[in-house]
């Protein structure tokens, strides 16, 4: 069947043809050709993603074939791309953002020398090539190919300043955290291989659909899959990869690391929405372990002084509450968050690479200050994102977290005290926010005179994609207002609802209502924007008269060292199997295996010089023992054999 | 005459010789004793041989048992040609170590 | 005719190369060799793909029952191929190392290669040992004469292990030939007479078997010649022991084991398994530590070869077809990594990771293809790897019934996975990565025969990973008549 939406293979195809060119011609190509290339090369896939979005607007769901895979006895996986509601909602959030942080990047990776500027953008482009394929495979194959790809292009990412072994530790850490969230992932392919033969979301689905997984099967599969997910979106455990993650250029950390690849885990547990329905076990431990991710990593955020690591604990924070929602079964909303959340971090992301590019590398905050003086639309721009995640009313972070709050709200029975910590974890979020906000950018400037004199507004390369994303962080709400403000005015809702349609029949048929009264909800609603509001304004007021900038002592100093857990983890995993490996190297190896074949040789040494002892050299002696041999030999032919 | 006779007076010699090879260290007198041994089997040939053939003549086969015979020949040309080898090598002996004392003929043990 | 080619020329060109003296010419006779011979395996593949091209008996020893039959079946044609392309690879990229004899050096190669062909090829037990031996004394010699400062004694080593294994499995042949009703070596009298056999002789018949094989790939507790051999031998006879001497075992597993012993290894299975799956875990763990280049690659060996024996014994399509596929990308793979290995080791005279760093700086080209061959190794999706990993383990994971034995060694396996990234970053970080050290200050980057041999690689990497269906349709009969023959079930029946 041909159909147009087969060209959707030109959306992966061309940011894999700028990789290549980009990759082989890096020391050849000028730095504008360069840029050039990356940039368009994604722009052209936004703009097919457009025209693809357009086309799935009625709600039907497209599967491009291309070609066996792998085809093996009664497995067979194609190679091919299903382009519905959900994969189109993350092809715009990738190819958009994506562009705009490659045009942002052609300004602020400017001053690197043409073949790293080259590889720079070769490494882009392979993400976003990764990216799309993951969202856009028909099956968990193709989707695996693509997670790993993404994991691949974040090691290189991380240490593409490759002479710092730090940042090259940083980038193998994050590799080897994510494998083990891939193992995970793997094995719940396996499983649904050897019980649905089949890997392909539609048959996986409608396997599961038609009730033929056992509830052990399903539990242990979607437990699998989660734990890839936190591999992949940093949660508890697997989550200390990320803030090392910002070792990496800025950008990047706004790309990779805040707008898409961390969100991988939100889309693939929303992609088998099914298979989660039906594992309510599962939905309670993501939401559990999603709610705990988010408030550990707010409290880590709070006593931050590194402008990144701060971002990057509010990313991980703001991940657990897209976990959170997917546990509640509020997968419109978790999908919602996922897209103000690109939005919205991107934005503070690039903001705080134009605040570190005018600071002339320094990333330290309390170094900052009063920055709002000398940088306009930056200062303006990143408030937008502040306010915007914070969540109040208007910008877009708004619309999603009090989605995420009155899903969890509705939880029965335990959903009030989902709903406090969430709340709770939310103030957090805005007073670390705005205790960022206001060190940076008001109150005195506090860093050396040079870096004053230096200061300056980022060229337009940098503030085109600050604003657009400024817009978008105001207005992206709007696709999903609230069904107790304006009646039908939801229209993201409505856009996903064939994705999600069987997960809704599933929880109709448990007896699980996600409507809240309307009533309820503006009270909720007012309370928690009251409490926001009236943190974001202590916040304020509290650091830009009198920033924070002693070191940490007592609890401060716990939350400002992350709670110890990178130690923690270094003494039970990585010292006892380093010990055990140097034990196995050094030991068993040499002593035990070794010794034991070392010994068997030793032994016909040994043996082989007792027995020499026998040839004494006497030529009576062997013919004495000839001839009783002999007498031996005769007694026993003639006398015991019978 | 029986040919127990024959039998006992070979295994006489044969002892005698096999307790000369384990006693004696003369090379010489070793020598000796493995001729006796030879000599005692030959003794046992050509006795069974002759009881063989004195058996088969009376129901007329008349080349019965002259194999016997044949083998002690053959042993005969093999003791005369140990015994040039032998003696020779006893010589060559005599010559290095001006002695026939076989007790001294270890080095190999070293 | 095919079959008796592939295993003509080398012998004779081989044979041919001892009598010159001149290293240049020997050397390009060597290379013009190997080429033919890729060029006669793939005329095998494509042009003459018909049977009556890939066959040949004829008499040999008849009184014995036993005869020179030959044959390409799927296996035999994916490893001549990988034999067939290993030796030029080789030969090119070690085209810069010099050696004394260099005659003997390179006719000793060919008659490895010639061994190798033969012990793919062989349909005749008799045959099969012949060729097993033939492969293995070029190579003892070969390390021998070129090898590095401890030698002798690594050789000796190597050389008794494997022909303890040698022997076992002479052993077992000669009892399985006993049995046979026709006093025949050929494999279809053996497939017969082995699963004619009870369950008792079966088992110890089986282990004499699998030791054999075991010493060859290697698996734990079987290992400990190797780290020192491929540290000790001269690069070249590493590539060649690492990357194609050991699928000799394995194909002595798939093609001499299962079919002939089926029920012992149906019951033996989990057993040799476990030992593999051990090795595995064991093997990666040390590879952890390791600091010398050679000996880490050659611990994440024995970690690649054991998943793939787990895999045989989880008798599966699925699994089986994996390891089919992951013979030949690990082949190739793993001289990939010997080759920048060679070179790192040619120019800075050691292999200590702690005395490198920074090669990335200067000499890009060599960081980038290392980089792509390592991350093939350690089976990132869209290389060749990924593709044998992902059947070898959903076989293993079971397709029908899932046992804890599946998932103990899914998992357990799974685990070598991480430990794989964990000592491949490293590796790639200590010696590419990080500010440049005086030695490595001056470093050259790869030259064209290297980028030549290396480039050939990376494009088998990602031909074979984006499109595997290709080498997975070439095994496919002979994995499913492998699975038949090894079948218990229809016996328990009975």
């Amino acid at each position: 069947m041909k159909n147009v939406l087969n060209i959707v293979y030109l959306i992966p195809l061309l940011p894999l043809i700028g990789f290549l060119i980009n990759g082989l011609g890096r020391k050849h190509l000028s730095k504008g050709l360069i840029g050039i290339i990356g940039s368009g090369t994604v722009l052209a896939s936004f703009l097919i993603s457009v025209w693809v979005f357009m086309q799935v607007k009625g709600g039907n769901t497209y599967v491009a074939d291309y070609f066996n895979f792998i085809n093996v006895g009664a497995l067979s996986i194609p190679f091919a791309f299903q382009i519905d509601q959900l994969s189109s909602i993350f092809l715009l959030i990738i190819t958009g953002v994506g562009f705009l942080i490659h045009v942002y990047s052609t300004s602020y990776m400017h001053e690197e020398k043409t073949e790293h500027f080259g590889r720079y953008f070769a490494y882009l482009n392979l993400f976003v090539f990764s990216m799309l394929l993951l969202v856009m495979g028909a099956n968990y194959v193709i989707m695996f190919i693509g997670w790993e790809g993404v994991g691949l292009c974040s090691y290189l990412l991380i240490g593409y300043w490759f002479k710092n072994t730090e940042y090259n530790k940083a980038a193998n850490k994050a590799f080897i955290m994510n494998r083990i969230g891939d193992l995970a992932f793997l094995i719940a392919i396996f499983w649904i291989i050897s019980k649905a033969g089949n890997v392909n979301y539609g048959d996986v689905f409608a396997f599961a659909q038609g009730n033929k997984f056992t509830a052990t099967d399903i539990t242990t599969i979607t437990i699998l899959l989660f734990i890839g997910a936190t591999g992949k979106s940093a949660q508890i455990p697997l989550y200390t990869w990320l803030p090392d993650a910002m070792a990496g250029p800025t950008p990047v950390s706004a790309l990779i690391h805040a707008a898409t690849m961390v969100t991988a885990g939100i889309y693939m547990i929303a992609r088998s929405n099914i298979l989660y329905s039906l594992s309510p076990v599962t939905l309670n431990i993501i939401a559990i372990v999603g709610l705990a991710t988010a408030l550990l990593a707010a409290t880590i955020a709070m006593k931050q002084n590194d402008i990144k690591k701060v971002l990057a604990y509010s990313t991980v924070s703001q991940l657990g509450y897209m976990f959170l929602a997917l546990g509640t079964g509020s997968y419109v909303a978790a999908v919602f968050h996922v897209m103000t959340h690109a939005f919205f971090k991107a934005l503070l992301f690039l903001g705080s690479g134009s605040v570190i590019h005018a600071m002339g590398g320094q990333q330290d905050i309390r170094k900052m200050g009063g920055l709002n003086k000398y940088m306009k639309i930056t200062n303006a721009t990143f408030l937008i994102g502040c306010l915007a995640i914070a969540g109040i009313p208007g910008l877009s972070g708004f619309f999603s977290k009090d989605e995420i709050l009155a899903g969890a709200f509705s939880q029965k029975p335990f959903g009030i005290v989902l709903y406090i910590i969430g709340l709770g974890t939310a103030l957090l979020t805005a007073f670390y926010m705005f205790r960022l906000y206001a060190t940076t950018f008001r109150g005195n400037f506090r860093g050396t005179h040079d870096q004053e004199h230096h200061l300056h507004e980022s060229p337009a390369a940098i503030t085109i994609p600050l604003i657009v994303l400024a817009i978008l962080s105001i207005i992206g709400g709007y696709v999903g207002v609230p069904e107790f403000i304006l009646h039908g005015a939801h229209s993201l809702k409505d856009f996903l609802a064939p994705v999600f349609a069987g997960s809704y029949q599933v929880f109709e048929a448990q007896g699980i209502s996600h409507e809240v009264d309307h009533s309820t909800e503006w009270i909720l609603t007012g309370v928690s924007t009251a409490l926001i509001l009236i943190v974001v304004v202590f916040a304020w007021n509290k650091f830009s008269k009198k920033p924070d900038t002693e070191d940490a002592a007592g609890f401060g100093k716990v939350l400002a060292n992350k709670w110890y857990v990178d130690e923690l983890y270094e003494k039970i995993i990585v010292r006892p199997m380093n010990g055990l490996g140097t034990f196995l190297n050094n030991v068993f190896e040499k002593s035990v295996v070794d010794g034991i074949v070392n010994g068997v040789g030793r032994l016909v040494n040994y043996s082989s010089r007792q027995l020499r002892l026998l040839q004494s050299g006497q030529v009576g002696s062997y013919v004495l023992l000839m001839v009783v041999s002999m007498l031996l030999f005769f007694v026993f032919q003639f006398f015991l054999r019978k | 005459m029986p040919i127990n006779y024959y039998i006992f007076l070979s295994i006489a010699l044969f002892c005698i010789g096999i307790v000369g090879v384990l006693t004696r260290r003369n090379a010489i007198i070793i020598f000796m004793c493995i001729e006796l041994m030879l000599n005692a089997v030959n003794l046992l040939l050509v006795a069974f041989s002759k009881m063989h053939h004195l058996n088969a003549a009376v129901s007329g086969n008349v080349t019965a048992g002259t194999d016997g015979q044949l083998f002690v020949f053959f042993i005969m040309v093999v003791a005369a040609a140990e015994v040039s080898v032998g003696l020779a090598i006893i010589v060559m002996m005599y010559r290095n170590i001006h002695s026939v004392d076989v007790n001294f003929l270890n080095r190999l043990k070293h | 005719m095919i079959p008796v080619l592939l295993i003509a020329i080398p012998l004779v060109t081989g044979l041919a190369a001892f009598f010159s003296r001149n290293e240049k010419l020997v050397r390009s006779w060597a290379l013009f060799s190997s080429i033919l011979t890729l060029a006669i395996s793939i005329l095998g593949l494509t042009i003459f793909s018909d049977a009556k091209y890939l066959e040949h008996h004829s008499a040999w020893m008849s009184t014995l029952g036993s005869s020179f039959s030959v044959k390409l079946d799927g296996m035999g044609q994916i490893l001549c191929l990988l034999t067939a392309i290993a030796f030029p690879l080789i030969f090119i990229s070690t085209w810069h190392s010099s050696y004394k004899k260099a005659n003997n050096f390179f006719a000793l190669m060919l008659l490895s290669q010639a061994g190798l062909m033969g012990v793919f090829l062989a349909m005749d037990a008799l045959l099969f040992y012949f060729f097993w031996e033939l492969a293995l004394i070029p190579v003892y010699f070969l390390c021998s004469q070129w090898g590095g400062e401890k030698r002798i004694a690594v050789t000796f080593k190597f050389f008794i292990y494997t022909f303890v294994g040698s022997l076992l499995m002479l052993i077992g042949i000669l009892y399985v030939y006993a049995h046979s009703q026709d006093h025949s070596f050929s494999i279809e009298s053996f497939y017969k007479a082995g699963a004619a056999l009870g369950h008792k002789e079966q088992t110890w018949l089986f282990w004499l078997f699998f030791v054999a094989f075991a010493i060859k790939m290697p698996i734990f507790p079987f290992h400990t010649w190797q780290p020192d051999t491929y540290e000790q031998s001269p690069t070249a006879t590493t590539m060649v022991l690492s990357g194609v001497m050991v699928k000799m075992g394995l194909l002595g597993l798939i093609r001499w084991l299962l079919p002939v012993l089926p029920v012992a290894a149906y019951s033996w299975g989990n057993m040799a398994s476990g030992m593999a799956v051990t090795g595995m875990i064991y093997a990666s763990l040390i590879a952890i530590r390791q600091n010398d280049i050679k000996r880490l690659v050659a611990y994440s060996s024995i970690a690649h070869i054991g998943l793939m024996c787990i895999a045989v014994f989880s008798e599966n399509k699925l699994a089986l077809q994996g390891v089919m596929i992951q013979m030949f990308n690990h082949g190739i793979n793993i001289i990939g990594l010997w080759i920048v290995i060679e070179l790192i080791e040619r120019q800075f005279g050691t292999r200590k990771l702690s005395e490198l760093g920074g090669l990335a700086q200067k000499a890009p080209a060599m960081a980038i293809l290392f980089v792509i061959i390592a991350l093939a190794n350690i089976a990132l999706p869209l290389t060749n790897a990924f593709v044998g990993e992902f059947l070898m383990f959903s076989g293993i994971f079971g397709s029908n019934d899932i046992t804890e034995y599946n998932i103990l060694f899914t998992v357990l396996a799974g685990l070598c996975i991480i430990l794989a990234a964990i000592y491949t970053l490293n590796m790639i970080r200590k010696i590419f990565y990080g500010d440049t050290v005086a030695l490595t200050a001056n470093v050259q980057d790869v030259k064209l025969s290297e980028k030549l041999a290396l480039g050939i690689i990376v494009v088998l990497i990602f031909w074979m990973g984006v499109y595997p269906q290709a080498v997975l349709n070439i095994t496919n009969d002979i994995s499913d008549s492998i699975l038949k023959l090894s079948d218990v079930h229809p016996m328990l029946k009975k």
